[in-house]
């Protein structure tokens, strides 16, 4: 029986602590992709060939620690249900493409949650690491010490002019995606959004929502990340994206105060119906939650409201996600059912128990 | 699995979808997502990055002229995992690490495209990268080597030359 504690409880303890500009940036993450050497990449690879990269990265454990971040856990994805692999996507533990991988996926965890490693995704290796609040440098130097730890052990596929070798063409060089997680209410509601966007755009970052390609941003939820991965030193890359989430966190913070200023009776009164309907609410569905939660932690930010506490609405955020909502409330539930659920969970994290 | 819906054909398709942060997934057969009309990730009505990749490496070849008698690009294939250029550009992703030497000379425009540039300067790993490691060393060596020669400290510039020539000994025996 695989051990799937974590996805028992919604906040990994990696995210409980304060950190750095945590009012306004959720998480830092690292995460890098690597390939054996003389191996198909996991797309092309027979069923015996990423059954050996698996052996291969997983024996690595038995004599090392990985840079002594802790114990690490041992998941096969073929053995867990859909609803666990739905819960570690919405942890962002794992990714969804290698949730829907059956062949040889695994995940490997460390105690706290802060590293993940998959095996067999869309390469052969991906470690990565969340740090909370603006820590994207400590993220990267965590990953580069793991990378090292696995890199003792292993042939990575490497070429002089082209550097780590990856399965997309996306990713080749460094093989290094770094993303930042920023609460933007305020430059959402001053129509500043898109103007930060398109400049951010221009310096070799993008932008997206919190789910990865394709969705769109809910809660005023923005991840940025680098876009180039060659012909940059991993150093280089996370200054540029370190500088920009600093001139981001800037602007929403003088948005805040503009805001605070200029309306701030239209703010309070927003912030403390999201925070009533919340409360007492009995259907609601992703989008609204997601937009009154939004709201709400806008309202703690700027010292209208007391509570909950950023870490309880980081929790929130998981909970009210359809994957650990089925987990909390029984298997199969269609929407109105989950909508139902999500009010009442909110309801009783908020304190109320209508 | 069977499609979810009409129930009878196997799903062939698994995708999720997303919609204003609700996720649902779909398990259908392939006749029934044509008719449903649903949105399938690398069709030209889906997105993913891999459609948009391929359609780059698509323009790549249209745009070079190919002289008659000679193999174009899309005859070309990696002799360790049998990807074809051809398929490279249909997936947008290579099948081997070994790709990358088979596909080299057609990948510079499509690096440039995609990262504004076409060498990693980036880490090098100890084990299978140690011959960069040292042309790199060289290379830092020669530049300070210069720097004293121009400040006319000629000792320590010979100090460097040893240590170059030291370097590049140790290459070519390798």
């Amino acid at each position: 029986m695989p051990n799937i504690r974590f996805t028992e409880k919604p906040l990994s303890d990696w995210m409980r602590g304060d950190a750095a500009d945590s009012e306004i940036v959720i998480s830092s993450r690292v995460r890098i992709a690597r390939n054996l050497q003389h191996l198909p990449f996991p797309m092309l690879a027979t069923n015996q060939q990423s059954a050996e990269a698996l052996q291969r990265l997983t024996d690595i454990l038995q004599y090392d620690d990985l840079g002594g971040f802790g114990t690490f856990h041992t998941l096969k994805i073929s053995e867990l249900d859909e609803i666990d692999k739905q819960v570690l996507v919405e942890k962002h533990l794992i990714s969804p493409n290698l949730a829907n991988e059956s062949r040889n996926g695994a995940v490997l965890i460390s105690d706290d949650e802060s590293v993940s490693v998959m095996i067999n995704e869309e390469d052969h290796l991906r470690i990565q690491c969340l740090y909370p609040g603006c820590q994207v440098r400590e993220a990267w130097e965590r990953a580069m010490v793991i990378d090292d730890a696995f890199e003792a052990h292993v042939d990575y596929a490497f070429d002089d002019r082209r550097g780590f070798l990856t399965s997309c063409p996306t990713n080749v060089g460094t093989g290094m995606r770094a993303s930042v997680m920023m609460h933007l209410p305020a430059l959402v509601m001053t129509h500043q959004i898109n103007r930060i966007l398109s400049a951010v755009s221009q310096v070799g970052l993008t932008v997206r929502g919190i789910y990865g390609e394709g969705s769109e941003a809910v809660g005023n939820l923005f991840q940025v990340s680098n876009q180039i991965t060659l012909g940059q030193t991993e150093a280089e890359i996370i200054e540029n994206l370190h500088g920009v989430v600093l001139q981001i966190i800037e602007h929403e913070r003088s948005a805040r105060e503009r805001l605070m200023n200029e309306s701030m009776l239209r703010i309070t009164d927003r912030v403390m119906r999201s925070f009533g309907i919340l409360s007492y609410a009995a259907v609601l569905d992703s989008k609204e939650a997601a937009q009154r939660l939004s709201d709400v932690r806008l309202g703690v930010d700027l010292g209208i409201l007391e509570r909950p506490s950023t870490a309880a609405m980081n929790e929130l955020n998981v909970m009210t996600q359809p994957g650990f909502l089925q987990k909390s409330f029984g298997d199969k539930m269609n929407t109105e059912e989950r909508d139902m659920y999500r009010a009442k969970l909110i309801r009783q994290k908020l304190g109320t128990t209508l | 699995m069977l499609c979810q819906e009409c129930n009878m054909r196997p799903a062939t398709l698994h995708f999720t979808k997303i919609v204003n942060g609700e996720k649902t997934e779909f398990h259908i057969c392939e006749t029934c997502a044509k008719e449903k009309g649903e949105m399938i990730p690398g069709t030209p009505n889906g997105f993913s990055i891999h459609s948009l990749l391929s359609g780059m490496l698509d323009f790549d070849s249209s745009t070079k002229s190919q002289s008659p008698g000679h193999s174009g690009p899309q005859n070309l294939q990696c002799k360790d995992c049998g990807m074809t250029y051809a398929q490279f550009s249909k997936l947008g992703r290579f099948g081997c690490p070994s790709c990358y030497q088979y596909f080299d000379n057609r990948l510079d425009p499509l690096f440039k495209r995609v990262h504004g540039s076409t060498n990693h300067v980036g880490k090098v790993p100890v084990r299978t990268g140690g011959r960069l490691k040292v042309k790199r060393q060289i290379d830092d060596l020669k530049k300070e080597m210069q720097q004293h020669i121009v400040q006319e400290e000629f000792e320590s510039a010979a100090e460097l030359r040893d240590q170059i020539r030291e370097l590049e000994k140790e290459m070519t025996e390798e």
